[in-house]
């Protein structure tokens, strides 16, 4: 497998993780996060306009997988 | 004063998912979706329903068709214009205790050539104070694949995904996820319509001629993304998403997108986004083979040509006020539009005159295509 930006990505993930069993408390309090509540910071915000815009991806590019999108065969190859 | 506002927040986050993790909004959704470009026309509804059961359960149910009246490239080509529709059934639920979710999915499409099934599983824990989220899912899907000319052919195919995504609240304006995801397709994999063009003398002026694609049994493919949203000084949001890509066949691809949402008053969300993709050839992509039966496997479907995208999209969105509705608590009107453009660095437009350009000699095909979402939200 040719990915270079792969093993980063997973050390990057380890790090997190390693770093969240360190006893590190929780950095951002629940009274905190009045921005990250806000509606324009959620990855999906409206389902059906973003899993519509997913396939039409699907559908003409190669690429497929790790795109916040639910997996699946769409029936369009 | 100060306790009854931190209560507020704290119910706010709570409603809103950051708080661990809650059921979805339980809300309709009702959109038509429009696909417009070179020579393919494909549109129609996709209906959203979410309810809740209870404190723990959510269920969905999605109906989603696509009208398809092509005459693209390929059906020029070697074939007839020609007009379908694609059905497709989603269910899926959703049980919630403590900080764990477990889904479970369901779908199904159906068109006259092609039937796909689809099951998926997926578990979602949330802990370090619920700034972290890991989630893992699997999918399975078992497809029937047709030929309209020919009612004897009948093929199977097998696709299976597993992924894993890891979500990470850094600091109060900035949110990161990083996502893996591998996948695996074993059975009929090519389009049985399409065909590859390789030279053949004997074809009078042409000189090609057209043979059936033929591809391997399997592919195997991974994906790592990464994506992140920053709130701005401002009540406004940046998104940026990478991905990179790679599979069996010898296909390496990237993609990146940024993104800017911006409210304005209570009712108005604008947004504005660009997206550009790059992908590399199959091993076995040609657009003109040497000859006949040049290779074991054989392709030359555009999409698996090297080739690059970009597209361009604007959105807006409004709340009605409330009440203006009866029985829903939030309406929303949202009008989206993407512009794609994508230029094949090796796939040919052989609509042109053989007696102004030599095969291999033909211009690169161009696409361009408008994407439409409009879509109608109601919470309830």
């Amino acid at each position: 497998m040719k990915l270079p930006g792969l093993r980063a990505l997973l050390l990057l993930s380890l790090i997190t993780v390693m770093t969240g069993c360190a006893r590190i408390e929780p950095w951002v309090k629940p009274y905190e996060r009045e921005n990250i509540a806000d509606p324009i910071m959620s990855f999906e915000r409206d389902p059906v306009a973003d899993s519509y815009l997913h396939h039409v991806y699907d559908a003409r590019e190669a690429a497929r997988g790790a795109d916040g999108a639910s997996g699946g065969g769409c029936g369009c190859n | 004063m100060a306790a009854i506002r931190f209560l507020g927040l704290l119910m706010l986050c709570c409603s809103l998912g950051v708080q661990g993790n809650v059921l979805p909004d339980e809300r309709i959704d009702i959109m038509y979706h429009g696909y417009d470009g070179g020579g393919a026309s494909i549109d129609g509804p996709s209906i959203l329903v979410r309810k809740n059961l209870g404190n723990s359960f959510s269920i969905a149910a999605n109906y989603y068709v696509d009208m398809v009246s092509s005459a693209s490239i390929d059906v020029e080509a070697t074939a007839s214009p020609y007009s379908e529709e694609r059905t497709e059934y989603s269910f899926s639920t959703q049980y919630l205790h403590d900080r764990t979710s477990i889904n479970l999915g369901y779908t199904k499409s159906t068109e006259n050539d092609y039937d796909a099934t689809n099951y998926s599983f997926g578990v979602s824990q949330t802990f370090f104070g619920d700034l972290s989220t890991l989630s893992m899912g699997v999918s399975y899907g078992d497809d029937l694949v047709g030929q309209n000319t020919d009612p004897a052919f009948e093929e199977e195919l097998q696709r299976r995904r597993y992924n894993i995504s890891f979500t990470q609240i850094l600091t109060r304006s900035l949110i990161a996820a990083i996502s893996y995801e591998t996948a695996s397709d074993e059975g009929f994999l090519n389009n049985p319509y399409r065909s590859v063009r390789y030279l053949d003398p004997t074809n009078g002026s042409y000189s090609y001629s057209y043979q059936k694609e033929i591809y391997p049994g399997t592919r195997n493919s991974d994906a790592a993304g990464l994506r992140a949203i920053y709130y701005l000084p401002y009540r406004a949001a940046i998104r940026a998403d990478y991905r990179r890509y790679s599979d069996s066949w010898g296909i390496e691809a990237s993609n990146y997108e940024l993104r800017y949402t911006h409210p304005y008053s209570d009712q108005w969300l604008f947004e504005a986004k660009f997206r550009h993709y790059e992908q590399t050839a199959a091993n076995f992509y040609s657009d003109l083979f040497p000859y006949r039966d040049a290779q074991n496997f054989m392709a030359r479907d555009k999409e698996l040509s090297p080739f690059n995208s970009n597209t361009l999209g604007l959105g807006v969105s409004y709340t009605l006020a409330p009440g203006s509705i009866p029985f829903f608590e939030k309406t929303t009107i949202n009008l989206y539009w993407d512009r794609m453009r994508f230029d094949y660095e090796d796939f040919r437009d052989v609509r042109v005159s053989p007696n102004d350009y030599a095969p291999g000699q033909e211009p690169l095909y161009k696409l361009t295509a408008d994407v439409v979402r409009l879509y109608f939200s109601f919470w309830y």
